[in-house]
């Protein structure tokens, strides 16, 4: 039974890997697509549990959330289960272009094909973050976090500007904690008069 | 000794890199420059590679280095040590700090994060989106070939969605993408 775990866990993320283009973003609406909707292993809410986490620790996100699925199905063989599988189909695929295809964007149909894929990784990551707006929570502030982080990360990536999205993180992390810590000073106000 | 070397710079891009891939730039350009492993044109040549193929990009670097470098054994040895630290970090966290998370702070702080990473990853998608297809450097500004491929990927998620009640699984639109890309841009 538990073979039959990790001979999935292996496989399914081996075909995440294979198909993932386009960073970390394109990463987390694969597997949300994968692990969440079809195979049900992890919630909505974990999945973005392990986003925060992957963002804020150091390491290429898709390993952060390979790691943590494998290890939420199946402990530790899971986890290894799931990190080698994602990491396996690049590793191969590098491997040879180091070896044998010096010029790899230089051939046109290759330098073609990957012209559509941007097409399609910039609809998967916008598909991706329409989902997560759906199951927000409808309150006022995450909205308002949401759509200040939005047009914030929007202009940073039109200007090129030198800001890292992890200070975005930490402010509206910080802004959510003084919401909380200030609302509830004033709950206590309340009952005191 | 080469090898230890490898290990050792990649696990410092491992440990270092927050922000994804492109944060990291900075720290990989550094550790491969001061190991002389590549010139800056090779590393800007092998990003965009890293970029054009499957997985993380990161990753992919490594992997690279490392097998130029030191053949098979350097490939897997770099690709080890990048790897590593996120996965140890992540299964750290997942057996003694799952408790953490349940703390009403740390709570607060991740209703906050949350929508700002939502936030993040619909200006990525856009921007990704606009980018391919519009430029604001170039002339012309449009990029007809793209405009038409992701017309037709637009249209053929709305068929699946409207005719059979489906989502598009991503797997096939990266296929049908990467065929379209071929057929377009190949006329």
């Amino acid at each position: 039974m538990k073979k039959k775990v990790l001979a999935d866990l292996l496989v399914t993320f081996m075909k995440i890997g294979l198909f993932t283009f386009g960073g970390g973003y394109a990463m987390i609406s694969m597997i949300e697509d994968t692990c969440v909707d079809r195979k049900g292993w992890i919630t909505h809410d974990d999945m973005m549990n392990v986003t925060v986490l992957a963002e804020s620790t150091p390491g290429p996100i898709a390993i952060n959330c390979a790691t943590f699925v494998g290890y939420q199905q199946a402990g530790l063989a899971g986890a290894l289960a799931a990190t080698l599988g994602i990491v396996l189909p690049s590793f191969a695929l590098i491997y040879l272009i180091s070896r044998f295809l010096d010029n790899f964007l230089e051939i046109t149909v290759i330098a073609n094909a990957f012209k559509g894929i941007k097409v399609a990784v910039g609809i998967l990551i916008l598909e991706a973050a329409v989902s997560m707006i759906r199951k927000m929570q409808k309150k006022a502030l995450p909205r308002m976090i949401m759509a200040g982080s939005f047009f914030l990360m929007l202009l940073i990536s039109v200007f090129s500007w030198n800001v890292s999205s992890v200070s975005l993180m930490l402010t509206a992390g910080a802004i959510s904690l003084g919401a909380m810590i200030g609302g509830k000073r004033k709950q206590k106000g309340g009952e005191e008069k | 000794m080469i090898y230890l070397d490898l290990f050792l710079g990649f696990l410092r891009v491992g440990c270092f890199a927050f922000g994804g891939a492109y944060g990291a730039i900075p720290l990989i350009r550094e550790v491969v420059h001061s190991n002389g492993w590549l010139t800056d044109e090779a590393l800007t040549y092998m990003i965009a590679v890293s970029e054009s193929t499957p997985g993380p990009i990161m990753v992919n670097l490594a992997t690279y280095v490392g097998s130029r470098q030191a053949g098979f054994p350097g490939a897997v040895l770099a690709t080890t040590a990048v790897v590593l630290p996120s996965f140890a970090v992540i299964l750290l966290v997942m057996v003694i700090l799952r408790a953490l998370l349940q703390n009403r702070y740390v709570q607060a702080v991740l209703r906050g994060v949350k929508p700002c990473i939502i936030g993040i990853i619909l200006a990525t998608g856009v921007h990704m989106l606009v980018s391919s297809c519009v430029s604001l450097t170039e002339i012309p500004a449009v990029n007809g070939r793209s405009a038409v491929i992701a017309a037709a990927l637009a249209g053929s998620i709305l068929t699946v969605r409207i005719g059979f009640g489906k989502k598009f699984a991503p797997v096939p639109l990266i296929i049908l993408s990467a065929v379209l890309g071929m057929v377009v841009y190949g006329i």
